[in-house]
């Protein structure tokens, strides 16, 4: 290994630094007997406040350490992972990994591990995030929990906060670093018959207004009081940034060239094709500033920015190394790490977006369904990219270009590749946070002939 | 170690103000293998040890975890756990309450037959490859996969009521899937269960006992064979599930509901609510006569995911009646919500899927009770139906009133007979309007204790194994078709 100019930013008090990281990494390296050998050592600490009914029902913190190393042996590898860091069980974990690769048959597409890159530097740690403490988090959430007594509501959520510090490194020389900060507050306000939910997440614990979310989520509640029945049916939809990303989320994994060449992907026989509407455009982008994770893949390839959909039209795929060699394409540094049976992913999507409002989008709607949360999305039909959920914490009727009040929860059942196809107007795009999917760069969008298939009972 | 590890927290906690602590070591071994078209896919082993420690301190909960496990590490450990409490305590409406309970010392290991860590690699591999091969032999299969994945899970519970309970856990689990892709439809079939195959308290026994390789070419000619099926018509049907997909049905609309920390608003946020509000315990008509369903983690029950000696919070397995006769009769509770609606004891379903999480109430095996129909007999009795079988998709709301299901194959039942196949076949409903419409179950020997190892609940995420025993069940009046309606 070579050495090291970067800044350590651990923050005070962290149970390692960066040099205990790449010490450890070092000591592997050193005494493997793999023809090569790869190690990942991700340190974390993160911290979990989650209040309900108006109170803190669970505090937790954790501390973590994983070390991860994969040997090649003979065209062959595999993988051994243990938090253990005494000699006896390090050296184990390499004498495991290679014995899993010794016994299984040779892997013609097995490359060999890259050597050392560059990277384009990211700076995703901030020290306020890293050094928030539960007295800190105790005391927003005691502001919201007040907030709602007061409106005479009730509050539950979660205000979460960590660092991660992660090292790659391998025998041919490739050294990886990352360390990154993240922050997340949610809140759902209750009433007797309705709620309403908002979420935020960031690297920078700065960034995220609890106050702010909680009066949204209140005044969303509050607007949805006495919910009414409306029949299910096909309607103009209204969906939040968190609504978009928990559908689109299932998308990602079809611009996957292994998924492609593994005949699972919806974009078979569709690249190059007009598939979704003008004012859709994506790319994969690990470098905005609104994204997460580091510069670098699986296999210490350094990411680049893709563009996959340009003007509606599929445009490009995401490349491992060996998926790359195999399709005569270049790597994208999307790959997972080593051995695994997916390939790669574009893990940080970020769409055009446009610059309409919401209130634009419902001031145009003569009669629709505005949406603030999806939840239980799953894939119905892989090919026509179907997908079953539900709506959740605040569906409004829009009528005559104002919200009309809140109706039951609706099923849906929606093709994602038509509904891209049917958008009539996007705003900005923004760092959003759902369930279903991790965080990206998306924006609110108004999609006409959304299928509303059936509706429940609250 | 372990027990010098757990004292040394304990006695940290209670010198720091723990009015209660409890700790868990747990020590936790996994092997994942996994093949795709001829080649070995995923092939890792990990090993992940650690302490968990939960307190009450100044009348509210704090949790810390580590895995530093020095005397120094340890203490600052629990002296965070304590401290953290002490935050919780700015947010208390009133003190945290536990329901009593009794001190046991006690060591426990789920029985079985092969350790799947001392069967050679290559002899796992090979009969993945050996299944791969025999379904990509099919003609029209364009990616055939399998899976085995392997835990053991030794762990010490101790807790400062006294208790000291070690408990290790050998679980195992395999599966195989073909999918076959043509035109523009991609259509698949596993065995013995999707998402993974069958999960169990087992050893290598159930691999071997699962014939992957025998079962292959049928998962193959399904998969091909459902690109000619016709479609699944939109309507109101009569419809037969066969038991895995009984097993999810009661996992998502039976098991989530019952569990009291969703019906008490504490999972509002994430995992959600529950339609089964207090006033309905012993009132509501959850299902028709025949329907009895129970919450079983003792070892009797069978090898479910769900089964153990004792539960994460030291109370020891029970079976609970959660539908009797049809009538809701119980949920699922630990130590503080049992307190809360007035019960004098828990019946045991708090769980962590490792020692740097939060135990919380999981489901242990929910199984519906078998009926006396015979297979044969059932189709035999329905004149017009939809026979469904292996989930394909599912999606319940929030408080687990409206559901839609889809599975792999159906096929339509004519007359008492099995006839063609149906393709993409979907359903959905309200719970309580479905489990009423149940008018048979099949017997025992058609139950199967299914293992369903990716439940996801709690913040943070966690992931747990539940089971869930059933066998083929009629509804009637259902609603067919829905998922694919335009």
């Amino acid at each position: 290994m070579s050495p090291r100019k970067k800044k350590s930013t651990a923050p005070k008090g962290a149970r390692f630094t960066a040099s205990d990281l790449e010490r450890i990494a070092e000591r592997i390296l050193k005494f493997s007997e793999a023809d090569a050998t790869e190690v990942d050592v991700d340190a974390g600490s993160d911290a979990l406040t989650r209040f309900a009914n108006n109170t803190i029902h669970q505090n937790v913190a954790e501390q973590t350490l994983t070390i991860s190393v994969r040997a090649v042996v003979d065209g062959r590898t595999a993988r051994a992972t243990t938090n253990k860091t005494d000699e006896e069980s390090l050296r184990r974990t390499v004498s495991t990994a290679m014995s899993l690769a010794k016994n299984q048959p040779k892997n013609p597409d097995l490359l060999p591990m890259l050597g050392r890159q560059k990277y384009q530097k990211v700076s995703r740690f901030f020290a306020p995030t890293a050094a928030t403490t539960p007295q800190d988090r105790a005391r927003a959430v005691t502001r919201v929990c007040k907030m709602a007594e007061k409106a005479k509501q009730t509050a539950a959520g979660i205000f979460s906060t960590g660092y991660s510090q992660m090292i790659s490194a391998n025998s041919k020389g490739l050294f990886a670093r990352h360390d990154e900060t993240d922050a997340e507050f949610s809140i759902t306000i209750l009433e007797e018959n309705s709620s309403g939910w908002a979420k935020a997440n960031s690297a920078d614990v700065r960034a995220i207004d609890p106050d702010e979310l909680a009066e949204s989520a209140s005044k969303k509640s509050a607007d949805s009081r006495e919910p009414r029945e409306l029949a299910a049916g096909h309607y103009t939809a209204i969906l939040s940034p968190s609504a978009v990303l928990d559908m689109v989320g299932f998308l990602f994994y079809d611009f996957a060239a292994t998924s492609v060449e593994d005949k699972r992907s919806c974009l078979i026989g569709r690249m190059g094709k007009k598939l979704f509407g003008d004012n859709i455009t994506i790319w994969d982008d690990a470098y905005h500033a609104l994204q997460s994770g580091p510069p670098y893949d699986g296999e210490g390839v350094p990411r680049q920015k893709v563009l996959l959909v340009d003007k509606g039209v599929p445009k490009n795929l995401v490349y491992s190394r060996a998926t790359a060699k195999k399709m005569k394409a270049k790597p994208t540094g999307h790959g997972f790490s080593l051995p695994n049976e997916y390939g790669e992913a574009p893990m940080n999507l970020v769409f055009a977006g446009g610059d309409k409002s919401v209130d634009d989008m419902i001031r145009s709607t003569e009669r629709g369904v505005l949406v603030t949360r999806l939840w239980y999305i799953r894939e119905v039909d892989p090919y026509e990219k179907i997908l079953t959920g539900m709506t959740r914490d605040g569906t409004f009727l829009v009528e005559n270009g104002r919200v009309a009040g809140g109706i039951r929860n609706f099923r849906f059942n929606q093709s994602i590749i038509e509904a891209l196809a049917n958008v009539e107007m996007l705003g900005p795009a923004v760092r959003a946070a759902g369930e279903e999917s991790f965080e990206m760069v998306v924006p609110a969008m108004k999609v006409r002939n959304f299928h509303f298939s059936e509706v429940t009972k609250f | 170690m372990m027990q010098d590890w757990a004292n040394w927290a304990l006695d940290t906690a209670k010198s720091r103000g723990a009015t209660y602590a409890d700790v868990r070591v747990m020590d936790i071994r996994q092997r994942d293998i996994s093949t795709k078209n001829g080649e070995v896919g995923m092939l890792a082993e990990s090993e992940s040890l650690g302490i968990g420690i939960r307190v009450v301190a100044s009348g509210a909960w704090g949790f810390a975890s580590t895995d530093r496990l020095t005397r120094q590490g340890i203490d600052a450990c629990a002296a965070e756990a304590v401290s953290i409490a002490k935050a919780s305590a700015l947010a208390k409406r009133e003190n945290v309450k536990l329901a009593p309970e009794q001190a046991y010392v006690d060591t426990w290991q789920n029985p079985f037959l092969k350790d799947p860590f001392r069967i050679p690699v290559e002899r796992q591999i090979d009969l993945l490859l050996a299944a791969d091969k025999a379904m990509r032999a099919v003609k029209g299969v364009t990616l055939a996969e399998g899976s085995m994945s392997f835990h053991k899970i030794d762990q010490l519970f101790v807790s400062s009521i006294g208790s000291s309970i070690h408990q290790i856990k050998m679980i195992s689990g395999a599966g195989i899937v073909a999918t076959a892709f043509a035109g523009t439809d991609i259509q698949k079939r596993s065995y013995p269960n999707s998402f993974g195959g069958q999960h169990a308290l087992q050893g290598y026994e159930l691999v071997e006992a699962l014939d992957l390789v025998g079962n292959a070419p049928r998962v193959g000619e399904e998969a091909v064979a459902l690109h000619s099926a016709a479609q699944c018509p939109e309507g109101t049907s009569t419809i037969i599930l066969g038991s895995s997909q009984l097993g999810l049905q009661i996992h998502e609309s039976i098991g989530h509901p019952i569990e009291l920390d969703r019906v008490l608003g504490m999972e509002a946020n994430f995992a959600g609510m529950s339609f089964l509000t207090l006033e309905k315990l012993r009132k509501l008509k959850y299902g028709s006569d025949i329907v009895n369903v129970v919450a079983d983690a003792r070892l009797e029950h069978g090898p479910g995911l769900g089964t153990f000696a004792y539960d994460d919070e030291g109370v020891p397995a029970q079976c609970t009646p959660i539908i009797t006769n049809g009538l809701f009769t119980g949920y699922l509770s630990n130590r503080e919500t049992a307190s809360a609606i007035g019960e004098n004891r828990s019946n045991g379903t708090m769980r962590t899927e490792s020692w740097n999480r939060l135990p919380i109430i999981r489901m242990t095996n929910i199984s519906i009770n078998p009926g006396s129909w015979k297979y044969d007999d059932l189709i035999a009795d329905t004149d017009d139906a939809i026979l469904m079988e292996t989930n394909r998709s599912w999606s319940i709301d929030d408080r687990r009133y409206h559901f839609q299901f889809s599975t792999e194959i159906g096929w339509e039942i004519k007359g008492g007979k099995r006839t063609r196949m149906i393709k993409n076949p979907s359903y959905s409903g309200i719970t309580t309007e479905f489990w009423n419409s149940c008018d048979a179950i099949c017997s025992r020997d058609y139950w199967t204790l299914w293992g369903t190892p990716n439940c996801g609940k709690g913040q943070p995420m966690q992931t747990m194994g539940t089971g869930h025993g059933a066998s083929p069940a009629r509804f009637r009046n259902i609603k067919v078709g829905v998922a694919f309606a335009k």
